[in-house]
């Protein structure tokens, strides 16, 4: 049989161990959540920690189950840069004082 | 010399060059990635400035049922995205009988989460959460959880609908390994979005 399927390709990348090791991870991580969930912590400091863990769960999920990692690097250059870049004026800018809810403190839960 | 090299290759300003070495379904899906990823960005951001802004912001998530669904949920829409990737490894190896396969249990995957995600919203509107209204009296609660929620629940849905379109032309000998694998980035974003919403939103506000 030829390669007809991954001809384009021409890198056939990842085995199902590692698929598999990643998915035990993403799992792990998600596990370490909702643990935090049940902590009492203070909400500003508990939304960070969760969004960080998130942030490394979507880097395994872009870098292995979505491939970004055996893309060429100007792919990844093209993609992921501007998105932050947007993500982070977003929140600057969605609302006139996004950011100064940080300083006034939200107070008990 | 030059220019006999620029005949081989085809000019840069001509066209037929791919900068990226990838076809243009798969950019093509990576950009609507990136725009969807804005759009969920907004919608996160806002609920995260309402929950963080009102110290008695509701938190209407118990154990059970709702931690137990959602962490459940969770584990079955990473489990689907194992059986994607394994569906876009079969169809690399040109084994369209068990890419048909693997793509049938991605999206019966996304039906259960959608399943166990309907039931979830049933139990809150029992308890008087709908869009419009909650039992604390805050409706912009109800508003920004079902939209969050309900925009993603779209996205699961369409995903699931793709997955079978794409499953159904794999079985009758249509369709590629690169439309498979481009499916199978669209699955993996709407895996990766879940991951930000489950926590953001559900372990943000469990009842204490």
């Amino acid at each position: 049989m030829s390669t007809h399927g991954g001809g384009s390709e021409g890198h056939q990348v990842g085995s199902t161990k590692l698929f598999v090791t990643v998915w035990v991870w993403l799992a792990l991580v998600t596990g370490i959540e909702v643990f935090l969930g049940y902590e009492q912590l203070q909400p500003v400091l508990m939304l960070t920690l969760l969004v960080i863990l998130s942030i490394g769960k979507a880097a395994l999920i872009v870098a292995y189950f979505m491939h970004l990692k055996y893309e060429r690097f100007s792919l990844t250059l093209f993609l992921v840069p501007p998105t932050i870049f947007c993500i982070v004026m977003i929140c600057i800018f969605f609302f006139p004082d996004s950011l100064r809810i940080l300083q006034l403190g939200p107070g008990a839960p | 010399m030059h220019q006999a090299k620029e005949a081989a290759l085809g000019s840069l300003w001509s066209g037929g060059t791919a900068p990226f070495a990838t076809h243009s379904k798969k950019l093509g899906m990576w950009l609507f990635i990136v725009s969807d990823t804005l759009t969920f960005s907004a919608v996160l951001l806002a609920y995260s400035y309402l929950r963080l802004a009102n110290p008695d912001w509701p938190r209407p998530f118990h154990f059970y049922p709702a931690i137990v669904k959602s962490t459940g949920m969770t584990l079955v829409l990473l489990a689907s995205s194992l059986t994607m990737v394994l569906g876009v490894a079969a169809m690399h190896r040109n084994d369209r009988k068990s890419t048909v396969r693997w793509l049938l249990a991605t999206a019966l995957g996304g039906v259960i989460f959608v399943g166990l995600h309907m039931t979830e919203w049933v139990e809150l509107f029992h308890e008087g959460y709908t869009p419009w209204s909650t039992p604390e009296g805050m409706p912009l609660f109800g508003a920004t959880f079902f939209g969050t929620t309900g925009l993603h629940m779209l996205h699961v849905s369409i995903g699931v609908l793709y997955l079978l379109f794409i499953a159904v032309g794999i079985g009758r000998g249509k369709f590629t390994a690169d439309d498979v694998e481009v499916s199978g980035l669209y699955w993996h974003f709407v895996d990766l979005v879940w991951m930000f919403v489950f926590p953001m939103i559900y372990l943000m506000s469990i009842q204490s």
